[in-house]
């Protein structure tokens, strides 16, 4: 009985975060142009949306901008988190510090801080200002997830690889940065995700001419949704969710082998 | 090669992009449009407008605060409880919804909450009175909770892992009742998790502005839409600013007792 009552209780709490994906899956079938009625099913959106340029060119900017702010924000983390390994406790509790604020920070605040900054130092808004400013929030959290798989590390390896006349840069990427990998991609998955999912820096710090998904459906909200935003986000999610099922598999068939060893 | 000097690309960046934007924000709150300072911005916020739309935000992101906590916290400990093998597939579960967006996903509860939308159409199938709480401060809570939701659920689930499982059997053979063992043990134990889960839900439900656009009509005016106002329609970067210092004390108090929490949980768990 209790059982029972705890798989209804995860049920409902998954149904309360999933019925609004479901929703915008269905309405992606739509033919009806406005969600208000349903008109049939159609899969025309998912045609018609290739041929929307406005439509691919803010998904080549938001996956863009994804991709290089995920990758630039964690090779800056990633030489960051080796950079605080020799550093005194109380520098590093410092700079953690600072670095941790775009985190805990109100992403309005965060947004119209760089929006002033950009705006005094006299640069044009557009894809820069956007790329700089997504880079910023990434950071903290790619220092978040390499940060304990560094401290894990076993310092003498890295001397050992030394010792046996490697050079730094050969020791980290033979020695160090295997180890850390698992931390570096999930940081780097995790940035990526944000950088995709940000609407409110993009906002404040986006030129007028150029859009991101999330700007573009902002400022379609007024006017009423376009019906291909359904269907190409509903095609992000599926591909995104089909990706982490097979990668989710074939870790878990490896774990086995290991444990039957 | 000096390890200190690989810290350069990252403090540069700080100081770039994290410190001089926020003491610029400073710096135009606390000045007039001559460079003249002033505190005239900032003491708007007791004006008449503004104390409604700060005071509004903050009741509605502390009952989204509570509500979260009450709905995560059972359900962390059921997770931990089920002993999943993969505590990866667990947190997957609850950053997938990311890859929707984040106002699509929001805009979806209109669909699902309008006087004829999804939910009172199975309301009225089933002779229930109809739900009529969009474009109200009632919807602009459902969309805090829904959207912030996962941000009280993940810290919770991980301090709630750690907990040795020991413990809580010792306290059981030393005779401790289920609430007994709940409320002396597990609970204070779980006190980290709950702070850094309330300020991830609580501060950006206090500064929210898109929130509050799509699901309150536009007519419900929280502190962050009156500050993305004076920035994108106003254009009075000075009344923003100001509003944002404001903004920006809730925050720093929030770190301040994280951090004071922080502190004597690691004393009392040395």
């Amino acid at each position: 009985m209790r059982d029972k009552l705890r798989k209804i209780y995860i049920a409902l709490i998954f149904l309360f975060l999933y019925a609004p994906i479901l929703t915008l899956i269905v309405l992606s079938f739509n033919a009806s142009k406005t969600r208000a009625k349903w008109g049939g099913f159609t899969i025309k959106w998912y045609l018609s949306m290739f041929q929307n340029r406005a439509i691919m060119q803010a998904l080549s900017n938001t996956l863009i901008i994804a991709f290089l702010s995920a990758f630039i924000a964690t090779v800056i983390g990633v030489i960051a988190c080796l950079s605080m390994q020799s550093m005194r406790r109380r520098g590093r509790a410092l700079l953690m510090g600072v670095t941790n604020i775009p985190m805990l920070n109100a992403d309005i605040v965060t947004g119209i801080s760089l929006m002033l900054l950009f705006i005094t130092l006299g640069v044009q808004f557009g894809f820069m200002t956007i790329l700089l400013s997504h880079i910023t929030f990434n950071i903290p959290y790619v220092i978040l997830s390499v940060m304990p798989r560094m401290r894990q590390l076993n310092p003498s390896t890295y001397e050992a690889a030394l010792d046996l006349g490697a050079s730094h840069v050969q020791a980290f990427f033979k020695v160090t940065f295997p180890d850390i990998l698992p931390g570096v991609l999930s940081g780097f998955l995790m940035a990526f995700t944000m950088s995709l999912d940000d609407f409110i820096i993009t906002h404040f710090t986006k030129g007028p001419g150029i859009d991101t998904l999330s700007t573009k459906i902002y400022t379609e909200v007024k006017k009423g949704i376009k019906p291909e935003m359904y269907s190409l986000s509903t095609l992000i999610f599926i591909t995104v969710l089909l990706l982490l099922f097979l990668v989710n598999r074939a870790p878990a068939g490896k774990k086995e082998k290991e444990v039957t060893l | 090669m000096n390890k200190k000097l690989l810290a350069t690309p990252h403090i540069v960046w700080s100081v770039a992009f994290i410190l001089i934007p926020l003491g610029m924000v400073l710096y135009y709150g606390l000045t007039d449009r001559t460079g003249a300072f002033t505190m005239a911005h900032i003491i708007t916020i007791v004006t008449e407008e503004h104390a409604k739309a700060l005071l509004l935000s903050i009741e509605l992101s502390l009952i989204s605060t509570i509500i979260c906590f009450l709905l995560a916290y059972p359900l962390a400990m059921m997770l931990v409880n089920m002993n999943m093998s993969q505590h990866s597939f667990i947190v997957l579960i609850f950053i997938l919804p990311m890859w929707m967006n984040f106002l699509l996903r929001t805009l979806a509860w209109q669909t699902l909450l309008e006087k004829t939308g999804v939910i009172n159409s199975l309301l009225g199938f089933f002779h229930l009175p109809p739900l009529e709480i969009i474009n109200t401060p009632t919807a602009i809570v459902l969309g805090m909770v829904y959207n912030f939701l996962p941000f009280m659920v993940l810290p919770l689930y991980n301090t709630l892992a750690k907990i040795d499982k020991n413990i809580i059997n010792a306290a059981r053979d030393l005779g401790a009742g289920t609430v007994q063992t709940f409320f002396r043990i597990t609970l204070p134990l779980s006190i980290p998790g709950i702070i850094s889960g309330v300020t991830m839900v609580f501060i950006p439900a206090l500064t929210t502005f898109v929130i509050s656009n799509l699901l309150g009509g536009s007519k419900i005016l929280l502190i962050g839409n009156v500050i993305e106002q004076e920035f994108t329609q106003a254009g009075n970067w000075h009344l923003g600013s100001g509003l944002s210092i404001v903004l920006m004390i809730f925050i720093v108090i929030n770190i301040i007792a994280e951090a004071i929490f922080d502190k004597q949980g690691e004393e009392t768990a040395s």
